[in-house]
């Protein structure tokens, strides 16, 4: 009786998981595997063709320096992302962690990008930042001639990275404002009646009791940026020149623009190495820096 | 007499750091603030004032040249209508499937459920990017290129879905297992438990995947740019990118006025509710 209760039950566990886990193979997991599959393969379906070239399409890849180009274009975003993100998220989280009026006001105002869809943020901060726009307006008012942030070579990948982060960082703000609540008062008063200054106590207290948030929070923008589409696609196409051409684009190019599948199918499989890599590098650094981590 | 002056010099000391916070978080809060503010007039602007140098910031001359042709040069109402009801549908679709296994892997002892825990982890990791271009081809295939249901079944169904997963496990997990025993005791099955017990227990479960999905939903960009042709099915982010006259050029006031009229209801329930969209978000842990 209490057997068959139990296995009823299992087919009900099985019943309720299903949609998902089906969902996540059958849209995630099988397609996955039929990118390797089709990295194996020249596939150019306007011409009909879908023939077996082994490992040749990945051969071309390691001579392409339109895909070393945009190999280095990724880990500089990401770099740059990651770093200013998780920085600005930090000041801002240890700024509002203070009692002070106002305090919930400004988180507000910090995390509104956040609801704001990436189509318009980035559409409104494509007119902020045009040759004649209204930042470079700003700058003439002091007399500095600004650059066409987007049109320029050596700014426009900053640029993106700059309103991404602006998109974004409210997100990653509020969860250290919640590993900061969590810090105990009492090891911050007992550091204060040993007689460390409030710089001391934030470097070796505060810090180190919310790196396990610092780690998630770096790997959850670190796989985000890897996927960046919205602002490539409406400020730079991937320009100019390649300069904003990150792997996540160029994979939308070689598919969608040029129709050159296998080949895109073999980038794809590059881009999740990159992902998988990141991961694997920050998760085991964790033991180095990670509080509470052995 | 000399603690009284230390007082008051350490109040106003504070009373400067105080200020000193103040000045620095307004300047830290115009990037975030001002493009938002600048969207909601620019809208009424003349074309001619959108560049102007020195910038405004209200409009010198106040126009509904703009905003009248929102409505006329694109099927914007209908895309705007697309997005509504896409993220409607998607929005629930995902409370229900999240709830489900979420519930499933929180309570329910069933062969391989660490193994099927796995596979929902291993789904994270996959960027859509990369797996649109087989999901094209049988999209393609089944002749549902232009329609809305694959841009349906993949958002609440695929990937996207494994973090109101985690979400509702989490939740359920911190429930008390002593509500459970008294309904079955009174003999309802796992399904009437689920449905009439826990569900309905998972309010800020629900509240943090539904504002999360409902802002990814109508964000959607990348799925539809691939799987829509028409622009009558397009959702209203990809229909914004489409604001051009007859000869191509850009009308600037117009895509303006039709970017805000996308941001504001969100922005102004975000308004009223910021402390549930803040408190929510943070629970889900992920960008929307």
């Amino acid at each position: 009786m209490r057997s068959r209760a139990a296995r009823i039950d299992a087919v009900w566990g099985v019943a309720m998981a299903a949609p998902a886990v089906l969902g996540v193979t059958v849209l995630g997991l099988v397609p996955f595997g039929f990118v390797i599959w089709y990295s194996l393969h020249d596939w150019a379906p306007l011409a009909g063709r879908f023939t077996w070239v082994g490992g040749a399409n990945f051969v071309r890849l390691l001579n392409d320096d339109v895909m070393w180009g945009s190999l280095l274009t990724t880990l500089q975003f990401t770099g740059m992302l990651v770093v200013i993100n998780i920085g600005l998220a930090l000041v801002l989280a240890l700024l509002l962690n203070q009692r002070f009026r106002g305090a919930v006001a400004f988180r507000a105002f910090f995390f509104s990008p956040v609801v704001v869809s990436s189509v318009a943020w980035v559409l409104i901060w494509s007119y902020l930042v045009a040759a004649n726009g209204g930042i470079n307006g700003v700058l003439a008012t002091w007399g500095i001639e600004g650059p066409n942030w987007l049109r320029d070579p050596q700014w426009a990948l900053l640029t993106v990275v700059v309103i991404q982060v602006f998109k974004g960082v409210g997100m990653n703000m509020v969860l250290f404002l919640a590993a900061l609540q969590g810090v105990p008062a009492e090891l911050k008063e007992a550091a204060r009646v040993d007689g460390a200054s409030p710089a001391r106590s934030l470097v070796s207290i505060t810090l180190p009791m919310i790196t396990p948030t610092i780690l998630m929070v770096i790997m959850i923008t670190t796989i985000g940026s890897l996927d960046v589409f919205v602002p490539i696609q409406v400020l730079t196409q991937g320009g100019p020149g390649r300069s904003t051409t990150v792997i996540s684009y160029l994979l939308y190019q070689t598919a969608f623009l040029q129709q050159r599948f296998g080949y895109a199918s073999a980038i794809g499989v590059i881009l999740f190495l990159v992902s998988l890599l990141f991961a694997a590098l920050q998760w085991g650094s964790r033991k180095r820096w990670v509080h509470d981590e052995v | 007499m000399v603690s009284h002056t230390d007082g008051k010099r350490h109040r106003r000391n504070q009373m400067l750091t105080r200020a000193g916070l103040y000045a620095l978080l307004a300047v830290l809060a115009v990037p975030f603030v001002y493009p938002t503010l600048w969207m909601l007039v620019s809208g009424f602007k003349p074309i001619d004032e959108i560049f102007r140098v020195p910038p405004t910031l209200l409009p010198q001359q106040w126009t509904l040249d703009g905003v009248s042709k929102v409505f006329t040069v694109t099927p914007f109402a209908r895309q705007y209508f697309n997005s509504l009801y896409l993220s409607v549908v998607i929005t629930v679709g995902t409370v229900a499937v999240g709830a489900l296994a979420g519930y499933a892997f929180a309570r329910i002892r069933f062969p391989g459920a660490n193994f099927l825990f796995l596979v929902l982890i291993s789904g994270i990791m996959i960027p859509g990017e990369v797996t649109i271009i087989p999901i094209f081809r049988w999209v393609s295939q089944l002749h549902l290129l232009d329609n809305h249901l694959p841009l349906i079944v993949l958002q609440v169904f695929g990937p996207g879905c494994v973090v109101s997963v985690f979400i509702f496990r989490q939740f359920f997990l911190s429930l008390p297992v002593e509500l459970e025993e008294a309904a079955r005791l009174d003999g309802l099955g796992r399904l009437g438990i689920f449905l009439r017990i826990s569900f309905p227990l998972s309010g800020p479960a629900i509240a943090a995947v539904a504002i999360m999905k409902f802002l990814s939903a109508f964000n959607m960009y990348f799925e539809p740019l691939i799987l829509l042709r028409s622009p009558e099915l397009f959702p209203v982010g990809l229909g914004l990118t489409g604001f051009q006259d007859s000869y191509s050029e850009p009308l600037y006031n117009t895509q303006i006025a039709a970017t805000a009229l996308t941001v504001v209801p969100i922005l102004v329930v975000f308004l009223f509710a910021q402390r549930q969209f803040v408190e929510g978000l943070a629970r889900t842990g992920l960008k929307g």
